[in-house]
């Protein structure tokens, strides 16, 4: 996009500016319209698995009710709670938008579209996923009320336990795909298993994928992991205390957070924006790659919302055993067996 | 130029969170001056060119240490007038440490600048050793010349974590009730649950 903005007469450094607000604001813009959207998928799903209708007044087939909710939400006043710490309350909520935001960066939308090609962006957004925490922890914190405090303390404990898994997922991906570039890990995908493109198809990358996805709902305090929020216990954890925009921002920034997740599985084991199969059925080749990748975050989506609506919580200590006792003893095991396998072939 | 002003919003940024870290009343704000001083000198090495570290300096220090430090200074309950109340008279103190460790960091980079240790240039640029990225050139200085330092840093850090288990582990399983995960899963409703179809007005019989 800079050489457009060069030709149109700038110099290069202005361009180069003018093309990443540009981006920046391609990747945000249609990022929050597809949260408003999806929020409106996820209450669909849970109502035809639950034999209701959901959201069906707002607009044709209640397709603008997240609007209308968003609408509400933002002529609410603003409440700050009078022992509250006010600079701490007011940052958590936009400190959790803006970390589910910046890792779109490096999201791969096609082989060109990348609004950041670096080449540690797996590290990156593994970075930036572990930041996700502080926006939960310091508004448990600066609400001075008991339930966001004991929320903040069951997500810090329940985020580090599972990025840990996820880190040695992360890692298997790595070695069979030698880069942590995104765009590389997919181009490492392509005909993977015969003309499948894909790692899932691989019998020792597959289990790590069901591992990911299970890490995934944990890390984003989804159904079967969303202690944080245990509304039974917690009334509505973390974000009790908040109203009006900052409630909505930590809705926008879950959201977004669950979307990059689903994002993240189809690039690592599903071939991101390459065709499931790589031959040219119909015009097959000539559908571009956001495509692909839209319609793979939306059948993940698809699955969270079906686990969301199927699954019950978990109690603490089921949660806590998955983590330490069961999925990072099995990570290790498949760093240890996908690193000898590569090893035996690879370089043996 | 760009370059250049990122430079200075991050050292400042460093420094400024640094001293707040200490200036700060309350302990969980400095935590939190902590992490944005870790956050911006992340920002630094990124723009030396070591994106890997800046990364590593991120996920570690800022994602699994700095939350656990919170997590703590958040449970403790602590007394700020007492701690407070002990400045002046550690202040000496302080300030001898502060200076041996600034003593320790000119005569660290005077022996890079002289050449003595093979670290890369001694004009401050650091030398990528292959052609590939600095995540390849960390791995193979790494897994080959200081091989045995890696291994050994592994080893402290598994006896430091073997040493906390054994020190707050306590075999207390008949106080608390223990669960036993096994069983629960293979519980099944039958074992749990039984069907009773009562007269009307008879009662069930337990």
């Amino acid at each position: 996009m800079t050489e457009f903005f060069i030709s149109l007469g700038m110099n290069a450094d202005w361009a180069w500016f003018v093309a990443t607000i540009c981006g920046i604001l391609l990747i945000a813009l249609p990022l929050m319209l597809g949260v408003a959207m999806i929020i409106y998928m996820d209450r669909k799903v849970w109502a035809a698995i639950n034999l209701r209708r959901g959201p069906n007044v707002v607009g044709p087939f209640g397709l603008l009710q997240s609007f209308a909710d968003g609408l509400k939400v933002f002529l609410q006043e603003t409440i700050i709670p009078s022992a509250a710490n006010k600079g701490l309350f007011i940052i958590a909520p936009i400190l959790t938008f803006t970390v589910a935001l910046l890792s779109w960066a490096v999201i791969p939308f096609g082989p060109e579209a990348v609004l950041a090609d670096i080449n540690v962006g797996l590290l990156y957004i593994f970075a930036v996923s572990s930041l996700g925490v502080y926006g939960v922890v310091i508004s448990g914190w600066a609400s001075n009320s008991k339930y966001p405090f004991f929320s903040a303390m069951r997500a810090s404990a329940q985020m580090i336990s599972y990025e840990v898994s996820i880190g040695f997922i992360i890692v298997c991906v790595v070695l069979w795909a030698g880069t942590f570039n995104l765009n590389e890990i997919v181009l490492a995908q392509e005909n993977h298993f015969w003309i499948i493109n894909g790692f899932f198809f691989n019998p020792l990358l597959f289990p790590i994928m069901v591992m990911f996805f299970i890490s995934a709902l944990a890390e984003t305090q989804r159904v079967p992991f969303d202690l944080t929020e245990a509304e039974s216990e917690l009334v509505a954890g973390y974000q009790t205390e908040y109203s009006s925009m900052s409630f909505a921002l930590f809705w926008l920034g879950e959201y977004a957070n669950i979307l990059l997740m689903c994002a993240l599985t189809s690039i690592l084991f599903f071939g991101g924006w390459l065709p499931p199969l790589n031959i040219d059925l119909i015009p097959w080749f000539d559908i571009p790659g956001i495509v692909w990748l839209l319609l793979k975050i939306l059948f993940f989506f698809f699955c969270f919302s079906w686990v969301m609506a199927t699954v019950p919580r978990y109690r603490y200590d089921q949660l806590m055993r998955l983590g330490w006792k069961v999925f990072l003893p099995l990570s290790l095991f498949f760093v240890f067996a996908v690193s000898g396998y590569l090893m035996l072939t690879r370089w043996g | 130029m760009i370059h250049t002003l990122a430079f200075y919003l991050f050292a400042v940024l460093v420094i400024a969170s640094g001293a707040m870290v200490v200036m700060a009343r309350n302990p969980v704000h400095s935590v939190l001056w902590l992490i944005l001083a870790f956050f911006n000198a992340a920002g630094l090495m990124v723009l030396v060119g070591a994106e890997f570290i800046a990364m590593l300096l991120v996920i570690v220090y800022v994602g699994a240490v700095a939350v656990l430090f919170l997590f703590v200074v958040m449970m403790l309950n602590i007394d700020f007038a007492e701690l407070r109340a002990g400045f002046v008279k550690n202040a000496p103190l302080g300030a001898v440490i502060a200076l041996i460790l600034l003593a320790e960091l000119v005569l660290g980079i005077g022996a890079y600048r002289v050449g003595a240790i093979e670290l890369g240039s001694p004009d401050g640029s650091a030398m990528p050793l292959l052609d590939g990225s600095n995540t390849e050139s960390i791995g193979a200085l790494l897994y080959s010349r200081y091989l045995f330092l890696f291994e050994m840093a592994g080893i402290i850090l598994l006896v430091a974590m073997i040493g906390a288990i054994v020190l707050t582990h306590r075999e207390s399983r008949a106080a608390r009730g223990h669960q036993d995960i096994g069983k629960q899963n293979a519980r099944r409703p039958e074992d749990a649950t039984e069907m009773k179809q009562p007269e009307v007005g008879q009662g069930v019989e337990l």
